[in-house]
């Protein structure tokens, strides 16, 4: 009897010592990206976030095309992905759930998630571009190929896994009993999936779409390849643009000047804070669902 | 249990012999520019098999080794633009720059039927500020009677890492357009004014071949190995060169400074040179007795450095790099009998 309680009480200790572990890590990481950062907070002040000029020769650096670029190849790429997963979800968690069909449904789409960052760039460069070029040219704008909208493009098939195996997995948790009544009150099994399924596991579904989101805003090697590249403000989706990660991928090894590295780990804290923000904002959303 | 206690016993001893160097090779580790990166691949790995000493470089751009150096992290950093000395103070130590061999920066751009074109130095500065922006402009069809230029759009790519490609053409873009050196400046990262961004060498020339109507600045192993179209361009003399092997080294062919740091070959005075030309350099520091490094390793690196401008020069034609003038050798190998270990000269 003795024994089991001070295994039971060591286990549960280094489960307690895990847990602050990972807590110190992201408050350590946050006050790290602080600490490196203060040349630039000093030199930048708050102009930091509402200028568009990166200026190396100058050192004149600005966030805000990085931050709309972020935000608009991550949010388009949701709206996208959300969509084809919240169908993939219905189709694998109420008509295929089980059998052949299924399970190379299901392997297939979390192989998608599989499939390395680079990887999905090279597709992106040999197959979107091409296409989005074709697109650019019926609609008179510049050919690049690359831009904004190419990267939401690639970055939505990215992140698909995510919200679509979450997705699945909470409508099969949808109770029988509950679909069985709704069909016997004379609903069809499409009714019954938008006014019943759907909205039991609404709460979810969002936690899903959320982690994508959180994937679509830090993914860096994918995206710096499709992209652009080009450091002006732009609200153009057809254009090309830079998102933070990309932008720190590609000039930090390079950053010669105090200020300069420091403005692209201001950068990197920024995005840290932006994440944070999203997350934060998206679980208030979900348990407010759920309730 | 008996098999996972020999694995960890193994594992000890493999770490304990390769941090006593039991080993008998020497490494060096070097890292930089991807200008001269065809170069010195081939050339490291000549080295390798004829004289056993393994070299790994990595082309992370000239910033990436200039801050390698700095960080004591690489034997060497290769860089295509000498550090200013501005820069030269945030480093430990003092440190050398000796010339390796010298290189042309090409325009390059994607044209259906790859035809060959006359540019003139305000044109390119005018395209890459953005201000020319169709292929099929009157000043680019004056100079080109015999080419039907197509009605599109130029793609400018430039780099987005920083480069020392970029800090060389911008270099000269300074020299010859008042624009550009008031608007954006030289430097190995810009405030580029228009156009889309690759990564390194490679990534520019990948960029330029895919988008139809794109025009970018490579150099010109790239442009060559890829089959890409490239121009030629009127230097200061008033010729119109094609950039090649004879006329890079025709740039180096002017008067060098005694500290053969400050020669600059952009915008070259030289009559038969390329106006896009530039040596390409090597960082090291000038006492090697820092950080318990071994006095074999410096040795096998010096001589290293000695043989690329000597005998590995031979390797640089093959791949239209310009050798280095035998004026600039000779200042050359001043700068590396400069190099010392606690005191005395490494090379005799």
């Amino acid at each position: 009897m003795k024994s089991e309680r001070t295994s039971d009480s060591a286990f549960r200790t280094l489960l307690v010592l895990g847990g602050i572990a990972v807590s110190v890590l992201l408050i350590a990481i946050f006050f790290s990206l602080l600490l490196s950062s203060r040349p630039a907070l000093v030199a930048n002040g708050f102009r930091f976030l509402t200028g568009s000029e990166w200026d190396p020769v100058t050192d004149s650096f600005h966030s805000l095309p990085f931050v709309v670029g972020t935000l608009l190849t991550s949010l388009i790429a949701l709206v996208i992905a959300t969509v084809f997963s919240l169908a993939l979800a219905v189709l694998m968690g109420e008509y295929f759930r089980s059998g052949p069909f299924a399970s190379v449904m299901r392997t297939a789409v979390e192989l998608l998630a599989g499939i390395p960052s680079v990887v999905y760039g090279f597709i992106g460069l040999f197959f979107f571009v091409p296409a989005v070029r074709v697109l650019q040219e019926a609609v008179g704008a510049p050919p690049y190929g690359v831009g904004i909208f190419t990267s939401a493009l690639l970055l939505a098939f990215m992140i698909l896994p995510y919200s679509a195996s979450i997705g699945r997995e909470m409508i099969g948790l949808v109770p029988g009993d509950l679909k069985e009544a709704a069909l016997s009150l004379g609903a069809t099994p499409s009714e019954t999936i938008w006014k019943v399924t759907l909205p039991y596991a609404r709460s979810g579904i969002l936690g899903g779409v959320l982690l994508s989101l959180g994937r679509a805003l830090g993914e860096t090697m994918a995206v710096t390849m499709v992209i652009g590249n080009s450091n002006s403000l732009t609200f153009n989706v057809l254009s090309p643009g830079n998102t933070m990660a990309s932008l720190i991928a590609n000039e930090f090894s390079e950053a010669s000047s105090n200020v300069y590295l420091a403005s692209l780990i201001e950068i990197a804290l920024l995005l840290f804070i932006i994440s944070t923000l999203i997350n934060i904002a998206g679980k208030i959303v979900v348990n407010r669902m759920a309730g | 249990m008996k098999f996972s206690r020999f694995a960890v016993a193994a594992m000890i001893l493999c770490a304990a012999t390769s941090v006593l160097g039991f080993s008998q090779s020497i490494e060096l580790v070097g890292a930089g520019a991807t200008f001269p990166a065809p170069f010195y691949t081939k050339l490291f790995d000549e080295y390798n098999k004829q004289f056993g000493v393994k070299v790994n470089y990595q082309a992370i751009g000239s910033g990436g080794g200039q801050t390698q150096l700095k960080n004591k992290t690489v034997d060497f950093g290769a860089s295509d633009v000498v550090v200013t000395e501005e820069a030269a103070k945030s480093f430990p130590m003092p440190f050398l720059s000796i010339p390796m061999i010298a290189g042309a920066t090409v325009i390059t751009y994607n044209l259906p039927g790859s035809p060959e074109l006359k540019l003139t130095p305000d044109i390119v500065a005018d395209i890459f500020l953005g201000k020319i922006k169709r292929w099929n402009d009157g000043r680019i069809a004056a100079l080109n009677a015999s080419v039907t230029l197509p009605n599109i759009a130029i793609t400018v790519v430039h780099r987005s890492d920083g480069s020392g490609t970029t800090a060389v053409f911008s270099d000269y873009l300074a020299k010859v357009s008042d624009e550009w050196k008031s608007k954006v400046g030289v430097g190995q990262s810009l405030n580029w004014p228009a156009g889309v961004g690759g990564k390194g060498n490679p990534g520019v020339a990948g960029l330029v071949k895919q988008l139809p109507g794109a025009a970018g600045y490579v150099e010109l192993i790239y442009a060559l190995q890829n089959n890409m179209a490239y121009a030629t361009l009127k230097n200061k003399s008033g010729s119109f060169v094609k950039p090649s092997l004879a006329s890079t080294s025709a740039a180096a062919m002017v008067t060098i400074p005694d500290d053969v740091t400050k020669v600059n070959l952009t915008d070259t005075e030289a009559p038969d040179g390329y106006p896009i030309s530039t040596f390409t350099w090597i960082l090291v520091y000038r006492e090697q007795n820092y950080d318990n490094r071994p006095k074999a390793k410096v040795d096998g690196m010096m001589k290293l450095l000695w043989w690329i401008t000597h005998d590995g020069q031979r390797y640089a034609e093959p791949l239209s790099y310009a050798k280095l003038p035998k004026a600039v050798v000779d200042k050359a190998e001043v700068i590396m009998r400069s190099v010392t270990f606690g005191g005395a000269p490494v090379l005799k």
